[in-house]
C-alpha cells in the first residue's frame, strides 16, 4: 500500500501545537527569561545572563547557602519517608485479605488518607499534634514526652514525617495490592510444593512481581514528597527557624516573599532539572537492574 | 516411591455439604500403583483439578483419607509430601537462572551444595536443559519454562509421584507431540507415578497405561485405552472417547432383541434381569456400524458423507434418530437409502447411563 503525502495535514496537529506553547511552553519560556534578568521595579529589566545561576551554584553566596541548604532537607525529606513508606506500604499490601467483603472495607478505608486535600491534612495534623489542645501532642507530653513541634526542630520534622506516612502509605500499599493479586495462585502452589519459606515466597514471587508498581510508587512518592509545600506551610510555616524550611517553600518565600523574580526563576529551572535528574536515574536503575543481571550471568 | 490410595474421598468447597451436589467431588477410591502412568480424562469442571489438588495437599479433603503406601498424609502439608505438580500455566521464578530454578526445591530442604548441584545437571541432561542452565527462565519459550517446572518436580530425589494439571494447555501444537514424548521418556527412565490431567481424549490416550475417566465429580471408568474404547461402562465414556463419539439410541429390550423403533437388532446375551422403568439405551460406536447397500441390515437414510482423513463417516437417520456410522472402502451408496450392519460383538446395552453385563446365551437359565 502506498501512502500518499499531504502536506496539508500539518494543519491538524496545529491545534496541539497552538495548546502545549500556550500551556506549557510559553510559560516556561517566561521563567526561563526572567533567570537571566534583574529587575529593580517600574517593570526594568537588565541582562544578567549566567548570572544568578552561578550564585545559586555557589554555596559560599548568601543565596547558593539557603538553596543548597534547602535541597539538602528535601532530600532528606524524601529520603526518610521513602525507606518509611515503601517497605511499610509493602508489608501492609502483604497483610491485606485476599478475598471477602474485608477485602473491599480495607481498600475504601486505605483509599480515605488519599481523598483528603493536602491544606486540610496540613490543617488536621497542625491541631492534632499540638501539645495544647491536640490530641496527639496532649498525649506525647502526658506521657511523659516532651514534644512541641513548634519549638523543636526535631518534632517538628517528626510531625511532618507521620503526617506523610499517615497520608500516602496507602498509595505504596494499593499499588503493592495490585500488584500482588496479579500473581497467579499457581504460583504460591508451586511455591508450596518446591516447599518455599515464607520470606523464599517474597523473594521469589511476590517482590519480583511487585517491581513495575513499585518502580511507579517510587517515583510517585518521590516526586510529591520532593515537591512537598502546602502541609509544611500549614503545620510549621517552614519553622523553627529554616528547619522545614523545604526547597519548595524556599522558592516560594524567594519568589513571593522577597519578589526576588531573578534569583527565584533560576531556582526553580535548577529545581526542576532536579527533579527531571533524579527520576532518570530512580527509572534507568530500576529498570536496568534485570538487563544487567542478565549480561553478568551470560 | 509410593502407591497413593485414596479412600472414601469426597470434598466440596461449600461448607457443610448435604446432598450429592454439593460434592464438587464425589466419593472415590481407587489406589494409583506405584510407577504407572495414568491419565485422568474429563470435560472441564468435573473435579479433576480438585482430586489432584488433594493428592499433593493443596486441598484438604472434606471427607476420607490419602495415604501414601500405608501412610496416613490427609493431614500433611504439601511441602511434606513426596509430590511434585506442573501446573496448567508454566511456574519459573523470573529472578532466577535456570540453575537456580532447578536448585530451588533441594535449596529449600538444605541439601548440601555439591550434591544439588550434580542433580541439577542430570536433570538438565534429562530434559535437554543443559544449554540453557546460566540463562533466566523468565526469557524462555513456554515449552522451555514448563520443562523447568518438571524439573523442579524431577530434582528432589525422594519424589514418588509428579501431577501434570494439563501441562500442554499453553504450548504450540507442534511442540506438544515433543513434550509429550519426553514426558514419555521420563516415566520410562525413572520409576515414577505420573498422574496427567486433561481434557484431550488425544494427550490422555496416548499418554497413559490406564485412564481414569471423571463426570460430574464422579469417576466413571478406569481402565486401558482399549477398554474405554471397547467396553464403555458409561454412556459418558461411549460419547467422550472416540471420534465421533459411540452412538447412543433410546431402545426397548425382550430377551435377547433390542428394538429401536420397530427395528429389531439381535443381541449376543440376554437381559432379562432389566427392571421396568430403567432409561435403556443401545450403544454402538461408528467404527462397529458399517454402511452398506439396501436390501440386508438395518435400513436408514444417509444425510452426508463427511471424509475425515483416515476414514469416511456417513451421518445417517435410523428410526428418526441421527447417527455415525463407517463406510467400508470400496463401497459406493446410490441415492440416500442405505442399510447398517452392526457387529453384535460390540453393541452394549446401558441402563441409566451404566453398562449392563447381561447373561450369556445357551446357558442353563435359557
Amino acid at each position: 500500500m502506498t501512502k500518499t503525502v499531504y502536506n496539508g495535514a500539518w494543519f491538524f496537529v496545529l491545534p496541539v501545537f497552538a495548546i502545549v506553547a500556550f500551556s506549557a511552553v510559553l510559560p516556561l519560556m517566561t521563567v526561563v527569561n526572567y533567570s537571566v534578568q534583574d529587575t529593580f521595579g517600574n517593570n526594568q529589566f537588565f541582562w544578567n545572563g549566567i548570572g544568578w545561576f552561578q550564585e545559586l551554584l555557589d554555596p559560599s553566596t548568601e543565596l547558593g547557602g539557603r538553596f543548597f541548604e534547602a535541597l539538602w532537607r528535601s532530600l532528606l525529606f524524601s529520603a526518610i519517608i521513602l525507606m518509611i513508606e515503601v517497605p511499610l506500604g509493602i508489608a501492609v499490601a502483604l497483610a491485606m485479605p485476599r478475598e471477602g467483603w474485608t477485602v473491599a472495607l480495607c481498600l475504601v478505608l486505605m483509599a480515605l488518607p488519599l481523598l483528603i486535600p493536602w491544606n486540610v491534612v496540613g490543617t488536621i495534623w497542625q491541631v492534632f499534634a499540638r501539645s495544647d489542645i491536640g490530641l496527639l501532642g496532649w498525649t506525647v507530653n502526658h506521657l511523659g514526652i516532651d514534644y512541641n513541634y513548634t519549638n523543636d526542630s526535631i518534632d517538628a520534622w517528626v510531625t511532618l514525617i507521620v503526617m506523610d506516612v499517615w497520608h500516602w502509605t496507602s498509595l505504596v500499599a494499593l499499588l503493592c495490592y495490585a500488584g500482588l493479586k496479579s500473581i497467579p495462585d499457581a504460583y504460591y502452589q508451586a511455591a508450596r510444593i518446591d516447599g518455599a519459606s515464607r520470606w523464599a515466597v517474597f523473594r521469589t514471587i511476590q517482590l519480583p512481581k511487585m517491581r513495575r508498581v513499585l518502580l511507579i510508587a517510587v517515583l510517585l512518592r518521590f516526586m510529591d514528597s520532593f515537591m512537598i509545600y502546602t502541609e509544611p506551610f500549614v503545620i510549621t510555616g517552614g519553622g523553627p527557624g529554616n528547619a522545614t524550611t523545604f526547597l519548595s517553600i524556599d522558592l516560594v518565600k524567594l519568589a513571593l516573599g522577597q519578589f526576588d523574580l531573578g534569583k527565584a526563576a533560576a531556582m526553580s529551572l535548577v529545581y526542576n532539572l532536579i527533579i527531571l535528574a533524579i527520576c532518570w536515574v530512580f527509572y534507568t536503575v530500576m529498570t536496568n537492574v534485570d538487563a544487567e543481571r542478565e549480561r553478568v550471568e551470560a | 516411591m509410593a502407591r497413593i490410595t485414596l479412600d472414601h474421598l469426597a470434598h466440596a468447597y461449600k461448607p457443610d455439604p448435604r446432598t450429592a451436589d454439593d460434592y464438587a467431588l464425589k466419593e472415590i477410591n481407587h489406589v494409583w500403583s506405584q510407577g504407572g502412568a495414568y491419565a485422568l480424562l474429563g470435560p472441564s469442571g468435573c473435579g479433576k483439578t480438585t482430586l489432584l489438588n488433594i493428592i499433593s495437599g493443596l486441598v484438604r479433603p472434606t471427607r476420607g483419607r490419602v495415604l501414601f503406601d500405608d501412610l496416613d498424609v490427609t493431614d500433611l502439608a504439601t511441602e511434606s509430601r513426596n509430590i511434585a505438580q506442573v501446573f496448567q500455566f508454566p511456574v519459573v521464578y523470573d529472578t532466577m537462572t535456570v540453575r537456580e530454578n532447578l536448585a530451588f526445591p533441594l535449596k529449600n530442604r538444605h541439601v548440601p551444595r555439591e550434591k544439588t548441584a550434580q542433580r541439577v545437571e542430570e536433570i538438565a541432561r534429562l530434559l535437554d536443559l543443559t544449554r540453557v542452565l546460566g540463562r533466566k527462565a523468565s526469557n524462555l519459550t513456554a515449552d522451555m519454562k514448563q520443562k523447568i517446572s518438571l524439573g523442579r518436580g524431577l530434582v528432589r530425589p525422594d519424589v514418588a509421584a509428579i501431577l501434570f494439571d494439563e501441562p500442554l494447555t499453553v504450548i504450540d501444537p507442534h511442540l506438544k507431540w515433543q513434550l509429550r514424548s519426553t514426558l514419555k521418556e521420563i516415566h520410562r527412565a525413572l520409576d515414577i507415578t505420573m498422574i496427567y490431567v486433561t481434557h484431550d481424549q488425544t494427550e490422555a490416550l496416548t499418554f497413559a497405561d490406564k485412564v481414569v475417566v471423571m463426570h460430574d465429580g464422579a469417576v466413571v471408568q478406569t481402565g486401558t485405552p482399549d477398554e474405554l474404547f471397547e467396553r464403555p461402562a458409561h454412556t459418558f465414556v461411549g460419547h467422550f472417547i472416540g471420534s465421533p463419539g459411540m452412538n447412543i439410541l433410546p431402545c426397548r429390550i425382550e430377551g435377547a432383541t433390542a428394538f429401536i423403533g420397530n427395528e429389531a437388532i439381535p443381541l449376543l446375551r440376554s437381559y432379562r434381569t432389566l427392571s421396568a422403568g430403567e432409561k435403556l439405551e443401545l450403544g454402538i460406536r461408528p467404527e462397529f456400524a458399517r454402511l452398506q447397500p439396501k436390501g440386508s441390515g438395518l435400513p436408514v437414510h444417509v444425510r452426508r458423507i463427511d471424509d475425515i482423513g483416515r476414514a469416511r463417516i456417513a451421518r445417517v437417520e435410523m428410526a428418526g434418530r441421527p447417527l455415525a456410522a463407517s463406510v467400508p472402502d470400496g463401497i459406493s451408496i446410490e441415492g440416500s437409502e442405505a442399510a447398517l450392519a452392526l457387529d453384535p460383538r460390540h453393541v452394549h446395552i446401558y441402563a441409566n447411563g451404566h453398562l449392563v453385563a447381561g447373561e450369556a446365551l445357551g446357558g442353563n437359565k435359557a
